[in-house]
């Protein structure tokens, strides 16, 4: 208690050297945590976003020059049969200019698909309806818009009913999907979904070559999996032709990418651990200098009965209260800019309390690393050496 | 109170041991008013650090009411310090950066006495020694006879067995220099022991006894205040 009040009055004496020590923990603590928070905020808008995609997700594409065996009518009766794939659903993409109107556009991703590929891709509606069975079997020429194509095409998000042109052919729009945003897949808000159907032949492209799966829940995704390879090993063995298929596990892709953004986690906060580091070492320069300073100080505190003890514990709790109220200050600087700096600069950071105790901790360790060798060097002093000293 | 015998205390200067204390023996009662005095370089300085337990002798017997130093450690030493010796100094040596009060509780709190009993006891050795009004001033702020003042209210806050005064009128001009002896001499009517180190003579007389320190050695021995006071008018 005494050594506390001891320590402050040092610490209050020295304004000026005490917050340049302070400074160098306070960056230390700010850059581990705001570096961490930057790193973890990056890994979560990375996970949602593939989380966004779903992570009961199985893409599998097919590489068979001809006579592909795999058939719509074989993927609905092994979806039929199996307990754990939800949907299953072809896709055909391309890509060419649409028009409504005198409107261009040509960023649109065209994609042709089945029912049941909203419910995979996890999409809702804003307005109207996604394909149904009928448009496929009738290859009825409607379409389901992004947000971005429906803007750029018609003006407004609602543009059910309207129509646009692609390769000459009219088209009904009969819905809009809600926004979606960027993902690492890069479907975005400038979809153009039409029936399957209808993709074989504009696409000028027979046959199902790549078609994606959604397991019932993100928990049975690796027994869907093995099932979906079943089937495609059955079918690629009674196949004349020789050919391969591939598939893409979403959540295995999940680990990967979890498992590299923590690794650059990691690396921000090791770098900010060599900045705190320094700091320490500012912390023992200044204890030394002060030492030096105060030598008659202890001089004469040790001559009027302060033991060695006394003197390492003085110093050492003025090393601690240094780095600290340094860390504390850091830890308040983070906070504040995780909280209003993020927004403004438009990054996600996850403020992590664990890594702000982590923080507080290896500051507070710091202290007593650095402290403790000027500290020991000045209970060490002799006392009639010491008040000696000018 | 001081018991000494045989003490040697010496230094290497070249390569060549120089004898700081030779054989030294003296012998302080309680309630006694002693002066040493010697020139500079006589190792007297050497004698009052050893008396304060602020440095060991190399050989030889000292006890301080009773106790036995030899085998002290520096815990033990500082205790001593803390409890039994008051010091005051040439210099002062109070903390420039606290109050005179708070230099005057710092023995108090090494001797872990509670904050309200502190203040209460530094207080009233500050009005004792007549800084009642300069509590909350700074060394900085006071006068040197008022800092030396300071200095013995820190000297008395924890009753000590010895005062220990090293040169203590050394830096203040002879006016404050006699407000502080006659300080001394009422301390020493109170029934305090008192060892006063000096090199001035006039200082000196105002002890009960002398003791004179030559090349390290105990020259004159007088026991009697009258036959000192003789002694250095005939100097004079």
């Amino acid at each position: 208690m005494e050594s506390m009040s001891m320590a402050f009055k040092a610490i209050l004496s020295n304004k000026m050297r005490s917050f340049l020590t302070m400074l160098g923990i306070v960056i230390g603590v700010v850059s581990i945590v705001v570096l961490t928070a930057i790193g973890q905020g990056t890994n979560a808008a990375v996970v949602s976003n593939i989380e966004g995609m779903g992570t009961n997700l199985l893409s599998v594409s097919v590489n068979v020059r001809r006579n592909n065996p795999v058939t719509l009518k074989g993927l609905r009766q092994m979806t039929m049969s199996s307990e754990t794939i939800a949907h299953v659903a072809p896709v055909l993409t391309s890509s060419g200019t649409v028009k409504a109107g005198l409107t261009q556009y040509e960023d649109g991703s065209l994609i042709a698909t089945t029912p049941g590929y909203d419910k995979i891709r996890n999409w809702s509606l804003r307005y109207g309806r996604f394909l149904a069975e009928p448009d496929h079997d009738n290859r009825s020429f409607v379409a389901v818009l992004g947000q971005e194509a429906a803007v750029e095409l018609f003006g407004s998000v609602n543009a059910v009913g309207c129509t646009f042109t692609y390769q000459g052919y009219t088209f009904t729009v009969v819905g809009v999907l809600d926004e979606i945003g960027n993902s690492v897949s890069g479907s975005g808000d400038n979809l153009i979904v039409i029936p399957f159907s209808l993709g074989e032949r504009l696409f000028r492209s027979k046959g199902i070559s790549s078609f994606y799966v959604s397991a019932t829940g993100s928990d049975t995704i690796d027994l869907a999996q093995s099932e979906v390879e079943a089937y495609m090993e059955k079918l690629m063995s009674q196949s004349t032709t020789s050919g391969s298929y591939r598939i893409n596990n979403q959540s295995a892709m999940l680990e990967a990418l979890n498992e590299s953004t923590s690794q650059l986690t990691l690396m921000l906060a090791g770098i900010a651990a060599i900045s705190l580091l320094v700091g320490g070492i500012g912390i023992m320069n200044i204890m030394l200098v002060s030492v030096s300073e105060r030598t008659r100080e202890i001089g004469i505190r040790k001559a009027i009965g302060a033991t060695r003890g006394n003197i390492l514990s003085q110093f050492l709790i003025e090393a601690l209260t240094v780095s600290l109220m340094g860390g504390l200050i850091g830890l308040g600087l983070s906070w504040a800019a995780c909280k209003f700096l993020a927004p403004v600069i438009g990054m996600t950071m996850v403020f992590s309390p664990s890594v702000a105790l982590l923080a507080i901790g290896f500051s507070v360790f710091i202290g007593v690393v650095f402290g403790l060798y000027p500290a020991a060097k000045a209970s060490g002093l002799k006392p009639i050496e010491a008040l000696r000293h000018e | 109170m001081i018991y000494m015998n045989n003490i040697i205390k010496q230094y290497k200067l070249g390569g060549e041991s120089i004898y700081a204390l030779d054989h030294v023996s003296l012998h302080v009662g309680e309630g006694e008013y002693v002066a040493i005095i010697g020139p500079s370089g006589s190792g007297k300085s050497t004698l009052m650090n050893i008396i304060g337990c602020l440095d060991t002798a190399d050989s030889g017997e000292y006890q301080l009411a009773g106790k036995k130093i030899g085998s002290y450690s520096s815990r033990q030493l500082a205790r001593l310090r803390n409890r039994h010796i008051g010091f005051i100094f040439q210099g002062f040596h109070l903390l420039q950066k606290l109050t005179a009060l708070e230099n005057v509780e710092l023995p108090l709190i090494y001797q872990k006495v509670g904050r309200r009993e502190r203040r209460k006891r530094a207080k009233a050795a500050l009005e004792k020694v007549g800084l009642g009004q300069r509590m909350g001033h700074k060394p900085t702020e006071l006068s040197g006879g008022q800092q030396q003042r300071c200095a013995i209210a820190r000297a008395l806050v924890t009753r000590p067995k010895l005062i220990l005064a090293d040169e203590p009128t050394g830096n203040l001009d002879s006016r404050t220099g006699q407000e502080i002896m006659a300080m001394l001499d009422e301390l020493h009517a109170a029934g305090n022991t008192i060892v006063l180190i000096t090199h001035d003579s006039d200082v000196a007389a105002r002890a009960d006894r002398l003791i004179r320190i030559v090349d390290g050695r105990v020259h004159e021995h007088t026991s009697s205040a009258s036959a000192d006071k003789a002694a250095l008018a005939k100097e004079a």
